[in-house]
């Protein structure tokens, strides 16, 4: 890239902006208080362009900077800062071909051969003033490379014939559709899906019903009186103690506790994976002091205990069964880990 | 909480205020912060990073000239926060960011016309590395146009934006901007169109490297070879400190000096780019008129001459003194004709109505002065422009005005020209009349009276008129009105805040000194008439070079001045005298400060002071002034007239001042007020024998300016 400026400034020239334009200016002008109306020079700029056949000219630059009452340099910075904004005339089909390396890797260089024999030499424009190309920089669509953007739309995975077609489709006036050119969904794999193609999945035969959302709170119980005037919102215990009488009773069955640890020697809890010293002080609250206990949790116990402590299957997933099996066992037990 | 913050800079602990940068602290503890971004009187930009300190403890070096000093923290024992900026990683960033910014800079010191004053050079000697490590191409960029004052050699610019700041902050036309972006980044006018500011030349001494550079300068001289004097400038009523810088007999050019209570560090693009205008059309022996041609002469011929043209009537001599002409000039022409009985003597060469009453009685000193002083305008929270166009009269004033605009929205409201004076103003009217709209209930005269310190500027354009006495009157009644005059009472100062503003260097000089008609004398336009009519036979024209004389019959007109303007046009007898960088003379600006110029250079060829010409032609004419010298002329000077005293102050407000209204109530007329400067570079003698003024002046015009340039 190299300076972008003005090729042949019309510095009489005059530029009015349209009804249209006009009213999307204000649009965009609205959005800012009014004195920082020049906030809104980006887009009025953009839209001058497109009132002005996809470039923006010297005077229709000078009008938006009128209308937003900004100096004309302040204006000229923003304009040859951001190659969205074309300083010289495009073709009514404007190609801005991505040549970022995703693009290359994925066959640009053949497109851009094929954009030189059809328009010419890069930054150049049709004589009939149908086509123009330039080359530029990531357009974020790497999943679909090449790709070209003309005008507002994308067209992506592109070989030479299929953006000649498109090309040509277009110098001819016909429609052309935007998007890929093989047979993919958007960004899907080419052919078609390669995973999740069991029917299963989508029939609803594979959902579990759930009894109880993990985690809500529990409605009120029969037992509970019942309350005349609108109940208040049931309180969210985020923490339980087993002090605090338990409102909830969790699926499954409480493991058998003990009063107080085998010979009150307890064991490290903390060494399973999962287990914290908050965690450890809430199972000892349990009566659960040693690993063999845990080893010997049945499935009601693991429902249980994660239910109580809102684990939501941690105790699963951690294993915490395997976990204190090993850890119990004499050989590789506490002292083995130590 | 304290408003001061505490740091230790390098082992020096300081404590400064909270608002100044960590470069301004490093400062104050005596540490030198290389930069080129920053500069203390523009907004920061922090985007050259040669400013880099190490904060020990943070993690990474920081931009000191970004970094305010109240967002810092203490370190976590509460001790001031360490500062280094001579640790080695300081060292080594600063040495990293010069090797970048000398990668694309090109190494043509030797025919670079910043060689030798080079911020750039400079700071690559203390603080860049030995060689280049760079292999690849250097970025070229194309030269733009900026001007007939401004050079640019674009491929030298380290996109510091000084410029930028400078033109859309201070000079207040946003005409400098920088396009594109990262390599291809370019500093560059809309459209590569010329400056229309007339401080652009500011710009040049801004530019850290040799991008922007002065065009009439360009090649002329190298700074060590310059000799440089210090001195003051006469181009507009504000005696802005400049520095000339000379070469043989030759100016070279001539540079801003800092004072902060007149001009800070701007001069205006005519007091910067006059220079050539001292070589040119000048004057440099006596002449005499025969046939009507003027005939070189020698100084006894020439002084005998003029002797025998004072051996008229004294009611048929009379004298003007002009826009240039220096206090010793207009005191000894005065000791000279005064004592023989002329009566018409005048230092107000455009009519203006100040210094006399209608009666002929003096008018109080504070009716012609700046009261408020120029660095009033910083505190004046209310203000009213009168028949005066600040931009073009007195350009750098007028960057303060749009300063404190910026600052605080300074309400400003204008009678006369509507002109673009680069902020914001409420219009009243075009003439006098509109004065009188300016009463009680009027927004303007509420706003003015609930200001603390409201100030209202008169022009020249409003007081150079046949109503002037009466503007004058009207104008500092509403500051009477609306209190801005408060005397001193106990501690607090006073403040006068109506404010005269001159066009002309010489012009307070004269009033100060009373270079007035007598009872009975005329005034300037008066003696024209009256040269016309043939009631005055002689006519002593000092550095006047604004008056018309017309088409005369008869009479004898003697001009005294350096440059061959309209007054040695007109002249029958031709005596050359000094420019104000060739002699020691006294000006006082527009706000009463008496200073004085320095000689720089000599003067040309056989031309003599001016009040040395009159010493010797007191002497032939057997009346001797009692001086022989600068130093006695001057002593005698201060008993006369003891404003001239005290060197470089503006007189305050004190017991003795004389409160508004001034002048003469009248009848105001209709006729709008209209700015005495027309071309902002054609203004005086000087300006208009200058190729860089006429070039200007024919761009500011709207001419082709490539053509004009090239």
């Amino acid at each position: 890239m190299s300076a972008r400026r003005f090729q042949d400034p019309d510095v009489t020239g005059t530029f009015v902006l349209s009804p249209d334009t006009e009213q999307q200016v204000a649009w965009w002008e609205a959005k800012y208080p009014r004195e920082r109306r020049q906030s809104a020079v980006i887009p009025a700029l953009w839209i001058a362009q497109k009132q002005n056949g996809g470039w923006l000219s010297e005077p229709a630059m000078r009008a938006v900077a009128d209308r937003l009452g900004m100096p004309y340099i302040r204006v000229y910075e923003v304009a040859t800062f951001y190659t969205m904004f074309n300083l010289a005339p495009v073709g009514t089909w404007h190609v801005q071909l991505c040549g970022t390396t995703p693009c290359a890797l994925r066959g640009a260089e053949a497109l851009k051969s094929t954009c030189e024999a059809r328009i010419g030499p890069k930054g150049s424009v049709t004589s009939d003033g149908k086509l123009s190309w330039v080359e530029v920089e990531c357009l974020g669509a790497c999943v679909n490379a090449p790709m070209v953007q003309i005008n507002d739309y994308y067209y992506e995975d592109l070989t030479p014939e299929s953006l000649a077609g498109v090309l040509e489709d277009l110098a001819a006036g016909r429609a052309v559709k935007p998007g890929t050119y093989v047979v993919r969904q958007t960004s899907a794999p080419e052919g078609g899906a390669t995973t999740l193609l069991d029917d299963a999945l989508y029939d609803g035969s594979r959902a579990v019903p759930l009894t109880v959302i993990p985690g809500a709170p529990a409605p009120a119980t029969a037992a509970a009186e019942p309350v005349a005037t609108a109940p208040a919102a049931p309180e969210i215990q985020t923490k339980r103690s087993p002090e605090a009488p338990v409102d909830v009773v969790p699926p499954g069955d409480r493991p058998q506790g003990l009063a107080s640890a085998r010979a009150g020697q307890a064991d490290d809890l903390k060494l399973i994976a999962g287990i914290g010293p908050k965690i450890e002080a809430t199972l000892n609250s349990l009566g659960v002091f040693h690993f063999d206990q845990i080893a010997a949790w049945t499935r009601a116990n693991v429902e249980w205990v994660d239910g109580y402590l809102s684990f939501k299957g941690r105790i699963d997933r951690e294993d915490w069964i395997a976990q204190a099996k090993q850890l119990a066992s004499p050989s590789s037990g506490k002292g083995a880990r130590e | 909480m304290s408003d001061t913050f505490k740091l230790n800079v390098d082992g020096v602990e300081v404590e400064v205020p909270k608002s100044y940068t960590l470069l301004q602290a490093c400062e104050a503890a005596g540490a030198e912060i290389p930069r080129f971004c920053y500069h203390e009187r523009l907004s920061i930009a922090g985007n050259c990073r040669m400013c880099l300190v190490d904060w020990v403890g943070a993690p990474k070096p920081i931009a000191s000239c970004a970094q305010t000093v109240g967002d810092m923290r203490p370190n976590a024992d509460g001790s001031p926060p360490n500062i280094s900026t001579r640790s080695e990683r300081a060292v080594k960033a600063r040495n990293g960011v010069m090797e970048f910014l000398l990668i694309n800079h090109p190494l043509d010191c030797p025919i670079c016309d910043q060689g030798g004053e080079c911020d750039l050079q400079d700071q690559a000697m203390g603080y860049g590395r030995a060689g280049s490590r760079y292999e690849e191409n250097k970025r070229a960029v194309d030269d733009k146009y900026m001007g007939p004052l401004v050079k640019t050699v674009m491929t030298r610019c380290i996109q510091c934006t000084r410029c930028v700041r400078f033109v859309a902050e201070v000079a207040g036309v946003e005409e400098i901007g920088m396009a594109n972006r990262g390599e291809d980044a370019e500093i560059t006018t809309y459209l590569e169109k010329s400056l229309t500011s007339e401080l652009s030349g500011n710009v040049i001494d801004l530019c850290p490297v040799g991008a922007l550079t002065s065009r009439p300068y360009a090649f002329n001289a190298r700074p060590w070879e310059l000799r440089k004097t210090e001195t003051i400038d006469v181009m507009d009523a504000l005696g802005s400190a400049i520095r000339v810088d000379a070469r043989g007999a030759g100016v070279m050019r001539i540079l801003p000096r800092v004072n902060e209570e007149i001009n800070e560090e701007w001069i205006s693009d005519k007091t910067r780019f006059v220079w050539d205008g001292l070589a040119r059309q000048r004057l440099d022996r006596p002449y005499i008129r025969e046939g009507g041609r003027l005939r070189a002469t020698e100084w006894s011929e020439a002084l005998s001459a003029v002797a025998s043209a004072l051996k008229v009537n004294p009611a048929e001599i009379g004298s003007i003194a002009g826009d240039l002409a220096s206090v010793e000039g207009m005191k000894a022409l005065m000791d000279l004709l005064k004592p023989i009985g002329v009566k018409s003597l005048d230092c107000r060469e455009d009519g203006t109505k100040l210094g006399l009453a209608a009666d002929g009685s003096p008018m109080p000193r504070e009716s012609w002065l700046f009261n408020s002083s120029i660095m009033g305008i910083d505190e004046a929270d209310a203000l009213l422009l009168v028949g005066v166009n600040p931009r073009t009269e007195a350009a750098v004033l007028n960057a303060r005005i749009r300063r404190n605009w910026l600052k605080r929205d300074l309400p400003i409201f204008v009678v006369g020209e509507r002109a673009d004076l680069t902020y914001d103003f409420a219009y009243v009217g075009a003439g006098p009349e509109s004065l009188s709209a300016i009463a009680p209930g009027s927004d303007a005269f509420e706003t003015l009276r609930s200001a603390k310190r409201p100030m209202v500027i008169v022009g020249q354009g409003a007081l150079a008129r046949t109503d002037g006495a009466a503007v004058l009157h009207a104008a500092s009644a509403i500051a009477a009105a609306v209190g801005a005059f408060q005397p001193v009472s106990g501690d607090a100062g006073g403040w006068n805040g109506f404010n005269v503003l001159h066009t002309a260097a010489g012009r307070v000089g004269g009033l100060d000194l009373g270079f007035l008609p007598s009872a009975g004398g005329r005034d300037a336009a008066g003696m024209v008439r009256a040269l016309k009519s043939g009631d005055l036979k002689t006519l002593i024209l000092l550095d006047a070079d604004e008056t018309d004389l017309g088409v005369r019959s008869g009479g004898t007109v003697i001009y005294i001045g350096s440059h061959g303007d309209r007054g040695a046009a007109q002249a029958d007898i031709v005596l050359p005298s000094p420019a104000y960088t060739e002699k020691s003379a006294t000006y006082v600006n527009t706000e009463g400060c008496v200073q004085r110029t320095t000689r720089a250079v000599s003067p040309k060829a056989e031309a003599r002071e001016e009040w040395a010409i009159f010493r010797a032609l007191s002497e032939m004419m057997g009346r001797p002034l009692p001086y022989d010298s600068l130093v006695e002329l001057r002593s005698r000077l201060g008993a006369d007239a003891p404003v001239f005293l005290g060197l470089d102050f503006a007189p305050q407000v004190d017991a003795s001042t004389a409160p508004p209204p001034y002048g003469q109530a009248g009848a105001l007329s209709a006729a709008p007020f209209k700015s005495p400067v027309s071309a902002f570079h054609l203004t005086n003698a000087i300006c208009r024998a200058s190729r860089t003024m006429a070039e200007c002046a024919q761009v500011a015009r709207g001419a082709s300016p490539l053509a004009a340039a090239e």
